[in-house]
């Protein structure tokens, strides 16, 4: 077992690697909201979930992709995975707008306490998880393959797939651009100035629920991106993939600290690779398992996570 | 606006011993002749009225009462309530086929166990703040069911088939489709468990739980023993939940994984939001009309969790108190705290 793991060790890696950045990008969904309202945006699963399928209708739909068909190289390849990527960020992002204004907004004008706004948000989150059951019959859809999966090298006997590739790098540019946004633009100023202390913020003329709206947004934006990627490593979906990603990428956003965007990195990273190198001993049965685990040992031990709650820790 | 619970309470509080005994005896007999009034317009296009009055009414009544100790006393966002369903399913259905036990003898069993794991979930999970509480009770249910379909003992996806109804007495015979009687079993633990819940709420426990749910840290400063309520409120919500699941698992007689899934936590928790989080009453009326409708109106059937999901975020945005509130003298104490 621990010969055949050694063998493995850097296929598996790889896998884990991949993996850890798309949980990344979903933790990112659940910690930018989690800096700001201070609360766990339970749809954000779903949207990632809507994002699988958008990609999906980009490639199968607008490019006319089947599984028979030839993959597409070149210009033309590239052009399609950024369609692709483009359209399920837009699609999830502006999905996640949307969730906000139903399930939190009025809640929070009328001052209503925690559990209101998470049953609403939870109500949300089964019904876009139920109209795409319905939509699609309950069955899982597979994704056509436009890209031809090849190896672009070897490290240590383990092949170098050029998906796993495409997915760390770009995901390493987002996480690049959303550093930089909060830190560097006027919105993301704002947010950090909503997350440190919302009312004080609104005394020095931000506006509040704008900033919500646009941390939603760009929430979305990141979870989209995972869907994208999600879809292009694994090439299947179906309208139930939501929870256990969402459970899992939570909880790397709780191993490295909610509402804190560099813990969701190593939070995402460390998960990913864990989950990986469990479901090799245990069978990826007991995947849910292992990472339920983890995160009431995280929420137990070290409730604050391994890099601290976001910016300011001060607000009930 | 007018109020049907404080309407209701007004009538209960100006009568005499007399007067109440009356008032409940007639309700219990009405609701003990409810299977006696099929054939009517009451008749679901998809399964006969006698069985939806077993299962879901019945059983989602049950269970919402359970639920309401947790989420509507105490304030406790309790998403894995399924899990204690399923502990009490899948006790029945071990001992009920491995050993010689009969269905009474196993409902203290399995009332048990899902208090036990009421405990083991409940004491890590109930220091954390409530958001917190949520996200580990959601993966818990899930985490029974994923556990259930990986044992070669509890037979995997399979599940467990051919378990036994329960024993007769006094010439009644359970047997598998004589669903009048397993609906007034049902009813019997259904007052059993409002007598309790009435009882509870009415002495040191309900004021515990009341205060921690208007302000958990207030009623910690002032002495209540929150962690030790809290933990009592959850371990009383899994004991009804427990106990639904014995009587599920000896009314289907075969349970599957599938059978206990996160949508079941969901579908009982829009039951309560939807009847009025607190309120006893109007957590039952919630679990009637959210068990029946859908069974009713045939196309909401396939649509059944899309249709529990909008009841959760229109009743949230529209009428937290749901459609029968809690009493205005506890409603009062919580517009002065939001404030």
């Amino acid at each position: 077992m621990i010969g055949n793991f050694l063998d493995q060790f850097w296929s598996l890696t790889f896998g884990g690697l991949s993996l850890g950045f798309i949980y990344i990008l979903i933790a990112l969904g659940y910690t930018m909201v989690y800096g700001v309202l201070r609360m766990i945006n339970f749809a954000n699963s779903e949207i990632f979930m809507v994002g699988t399928f958008a990609t999906i209708i980009i490639i199968r739909d607008l490019f006319k992709f089947t599984q028979v068909s030839e993959y597409a190289t070149g210009f033309r390849l590239w052009l399609i995975l950024g369609t692709a990527l483009i359209f399920a960020m837009l699609v999830s992002g502006i999905l996640s707008m949307l969730v906000e204004m139903v399930a939190y907004r009025r809640l929070r004008r009328m001052n209503s306490g925690v559990l209101a706004p998470l049953i609403s948000a939870i109500g949300v989150s089964m019904v876009l998880s139920e109209s795409v059951r319905i939509l699609t019959d309950s069955r899982p859809v597979a994704s056509p393959r436009a890209m031809e999966k090849k190896f672009l090298g070897q490290f240590f006997d383990a092949g170098i797939r050029i998906d796993n590739t495409i997915i760390v790098i770009s995901a390493l540019v987002l996480f690049a651009i959303l550093i930089t946004f909060v830190n560097k633009t006027r919105m993301g100023k704002a947010i950090r100035a909503v997350s440190m202390n919302p009312n004080a913020a609104r005394l020095m003329g931000i506006n509040i629920d704008g900033v919500i709206s646009a941390t939603f947004l760009v929430g979305g934006l990141m979870t989209g991106a995972a869907g994208f990627f999600y879809t292009l490593k694994y090439e299947n979906t179906s309208a139930f993939i939501g929870f256990e990603l969402g459970i899992a990428a939570f909880t790397a956003a709780i191993l490295g600290g909610i509402g804190n965007i560099k813990g969701a990195f190593y939070g995402g990273l460390a998960l990913g690779l864990l989950e990986t190198y469990a479901s090799f001993f245990l069978g990826t049965q007991w995947k849910a398992v292992t990472v339920f685990i983890v995160l009431v040992l995280v929420l137990y031990t070290k409730p604050n996570g391994l890099f601290g709650e976001a910016l300011t820790q001060t607000r009930a | 606006m007018f109020n049907l619970r404080d309407k209701g309470a007004e009538i209960w509080e100006n009568q005499g011993r007399v007067g109440r005994i009356v008032i409940a005896v007639g309700a219990i007999a009405i609701v003990a002749a409810l299977p006696f009034m099929g054939g009517t317009f009451l008749n679901t296009p998809i399964a006969d009225y006698e069985s939806v009055l077993v299962y879901p009414i019945a059983m989602f009544v049950l269970m919402a009462i359970g639920l309401n100790i947790v989420i509507g006393k105490s304030g406790l966002l309790d998403l894995g309530y399924v899990a204690f369903f399923a502990i009490g399913a899948y006790t029945m259905g071990l001992l009920g086929t491995k050993t010689g036990l009969n269905t009474w003898e196993i409902l203290p069993i399995g009332i048990a166990m899902a208090m036990f794991s009421g405990i083991i979930l409940g004491v890590p999970a109930l220091k954390l703040r409530g958001d917190y509480l949520a996200i580990i009770t959601l993966g818990f249910g899930e985490i029974v069911r994923i556990v259930a379909l990986n044992l070669g003992a509890l037979g995997r996806s399979e599940g467990i088939l051919g378990i036994p109804t329960p024993p007769g007495f006094f010439g009644i015979e359970y047997a598998f489709d004589s669903h009048r009687i397993y609906y007034w079993t049902l009813l019997i633990l259904i007052l059993l468990a409002i007598w309790m819940v009435r009882r509870l709420s009415a002495r040191r426990a309900g004021r515990a739980w009341e205060s921690i749910r208007q302000d958990e840290d207030a009623a910690e400063l002032l002495g209540v023993p929150t962690f030790k309520y809290k933990v009592w409120a959850f371990v009383l919500g899994a004991s009804v939940g427990g106990a639904a699941g014995v009587l599920y698992a000896s009314k289907t007689l075969f349970i599957a994984p599938d059978n206990f899934t996160l949508q079941i936590s969901i579908l009982i928790l829009a039951c309560v939001v939807f009847g009025g989080m607190g309120n006893i009453w109007g957590v039952i009326l919630g679990a009637v009309i959210l068990g029946y409708l859908p069974d009713r109106i045939r196309f909401l059937s396939e649509a059944r969790l899309l249709v529990f999901g909008l009841v959760l975020v229109i009743m949230m945005n529209l009428r937290p108190d749901g459609i029968l509130p809690r009493k205005k003298r506890e409603k009062a104490i919580v517009k002065k705290d939001a404030s």
